[in-house]
């Protein structure tokens, strides 16, 4: 029993931190912009794809090919951002969620017909597969790397936050954007930059799910919801709180498939509309 | 009623005489013209943006299945019953739904329609769970047997869906339903000057309600299958476009979204459904960037150019 608990634990914080890098940066960009991007699994599959297509076809390491999905995903943010979103900032969120719905089903046609239907899978390194003895428990290789990423990621966000002046703009912005403006803080700017971070973030996340969840053309509306939950619950514009929130819908979800498989995704739907009934702006808003 | 909305619905008769062969399509754009009028109704008329209107749907379609499952396929009480089913769920989730706003609206109705979704997938004993409902037998309607050519079915669908449309336009053009777009236009001045602005809400998104499920029980009858789909959030999705497409707060905004979908989405039906839905994403981006208030409201804005 204590075992199984202690797996099961296991098992969800790494898909907590999965859901982490998954949700960060829309978490962010919502906090500052109140642009709801619901496209933003669309761009966690450019990282998943170029992963595949640079593991598979071009033979990189998995590792090399990380840091390269953080880039492809940023940049078809960045372009997307520029072209597209900045004219929706002030419609309603009808609009915006119509516009980034449209996005999804456009990416999610363009995966099929490049990559097809099939569930994609990259090859990991040696020493990412199989586990690792601690405490006389086995803990699997590759989930105990997500968990450090996830931590790393973390640390250094909060980090360049609270730290740093790009940082003191961001939280600004998000707090008031047109207190932030009347500043003279380049509102624009900065938020062109968080969102390409976010987009590549999510790339990154993308490339990490594959080899925990697997990755097929319908990524995009199927993990929608589970960003969506941790954006909601976490509170807009928190890094903490997205953290909390995803480890907590991680571990929930996975004891719930764990302990109650026949509940599915239930639980987690029944946990959200609670949540969301008791605080609406989130556990951990700023706002 | 004016002599174009008159022309419109003469015109709705058509499909009898000139394409007898596509009744059944044309029975099923009655239907989703019903169910994108009622997604009118709240998100039009009083700004209630739901990602989850299917599970009203879904819950009409379910209870009207339910019902002829158990040898009681008489289809007027059927629809009748579902309907009321269906508003009674959406009166107890109105309570919930109105105190929100902006993104925990949109995520509180994603995830009602979501857990409804999963219940009735959860409780296959009672659902018949992925594999759909099983034995649903409609009997014949006033003594018209549905028939394979769809014949009973539309006349039965757009009988319905022009009585629901009569009452949407006397809610709309009562004063209750000028209090709804003055709500949809500045929630807060609403209570300032003494309307009960969360009754109000309540009220219609019951009323939408009783209207997604008699489309609901409408869609089982005509075709005598319930299956999980008429839950998904492909549903919420899809009826929400047809709406935007048409024009969001006119009252014939639904019907025509309704028509243009429906057709253009058989006339694709050899294209795999990944493909349909790159255009219909295509369609979304135009449609906000473009045509921001529907097909009817670029077809307006057209027609009081020259003057």
């Amino acid at each position: 029993m204590f075992a199984s608990l202690a797996g099961v634990l296991f098992d969800g914080v790494a898909y907590g931190m999965l859901l982490f890098l998954l949700s960060v940066g829309l978490s962010v960009t919502l906090g500052m912009m109140n642009f709801v991007n619901l496209a933003h699994c669309s761009l966690a599959m450019v990282g998943g794809y170029v992963t595949v297509s640079l593991t598979n076809r071009y033979g990189w390491p998995f590792v090399a090919a990380l840091p390269m999905a953080f880039l492809a995903a940023a940049a078809v943010a960045l372009v997307l951002e520029r072209t597209l979103y900045r004219r929706l900032y002030r419609a309603s969120d009808l609009d915006q969620c119509l516009f980034t719905i449209g996005i999804v089903f456009i990416s999610i046609a363009v995966y099929a017909w490049f990559y097809g239907t099939v569930v994609q899978s990259a090859p990991t390194p040696s020493y990412l597969r199989g586990s690792v003895e601690l405490f006389g428990m086995s803990f699997a290789a590759y989930r105990l790397f997500l968990i450090a990423l996830g931590l790393a990621v973390a640390i250094v966000l909060v980090a360049a936050l609270e730290y740093t002046r790009f940082g003191a703009q961001v939280r600004a912005a998000v707090d008031n954007q047109r207190m932030a403006r009347g500043l003279g803080i380049d509102v624009d700017r900065a938020f062109m930059i968080t969102f390409a971070l976010g987009g590549g973030l999510a790339g990154l996340g993308g490339a990490a799910a594959i080899e925990i969840v697997g990755l097929d053309h319908a990524f995009a509306l199927n993990y929608l919801v589970y960003v969506l939950i941790v954006v909601a619950v976490g509170g807009l514009g928190s890094i903490g709180g997205s953290f909390a929130a995803a480890l907590l819908l991680g571990v929930s979800d996975m004891a719930g498939k764990y302990y109650f498989p026949w509940l599915g995704a239930f639980l987690i739907y029944l946990v959200m509309v609670a949540l969301l009934m008791w605080r609406p702006v989130g556990l951990f808003a700023r706002r | 009623m004016r002599p174009l909305e008159a022309a419109f619905w003469a015109a709705t008769l058509l499909p009898f005489v000139v394409t007898p062969s596509y009744l059944a399509l044309a029975s099923q754009v009655a239907i989703t013209a019903l169910f994108a009028l009622s997604l009118d109704l709240i998100l039009g008329y009083a700004g209630i943006v739901s990602l989850g209107h299917a599970a009203y749907f879904g819950f009409g379609a379910y209870t009207a299945g339910l019902l002829s499952k158990h040898d009681f396929g008489e289809p007027l009480t059927g629809l009748v019953l579902a309907a009321i089913a269906a508003g009674l769920l959406g009166y107890v989730t109105s309570h919930l739904i109105v105190r929100f706003r902006h993104l925990a609206l949109i995520m509180l109705t994603l995830g009602l329609g979501l857990l409804l979704a999963e219940a009735a997938n959860s409780a296959s004993w009672l659902t018949g769970g992925a594999d759909g409902l099983q034995g649903v037998k409609t009997a014949p309607l006033l003594g018209f047997k549905f028939d394979l050519y769809g014949r009973t079915a539309y006349a039965y669908s757009l009988a319905v869906l022009f009585l629901l449309f009569l009452v949407a336009r006397r809610i709309i053009h009562s004063p209750f339903g000028l209090a709804l777009r003055g709500i949809r236009e500045n929630a807060r001045r609403m209570p300032a000057i003494g309307a009960p602005s969360l009754a109000h809400l309540r009220k219609v998104y019951t009323i939408a309600a009783v209207m997604a499920g008699a489309a609901g029980a409408l869609l089982t009858q005509t075709t005598s299958t319930v299956s999980l789909e008429v839950l998904s959030f492909g549903r919420s999705a899809d009826v929400l476009v047809i709406l935007i497409l048409g024009g969001a707060g006119r009252l014939y905004g639904g019907i025509v979204g309704a028509i243009i979908y429906m057709v253009a989405r058989d006339q694709f039906a050899s294209m795999n459904p990944q493909y349909w839905y790159f255009w219909v994403g295509l369609l979304l981006v135009a449609v906000v960037l473009f045509l921001p208030n529907g097909v009817l409201g670029g077809l307006s804005a057209l027609y009081k150019r020259p003057e």
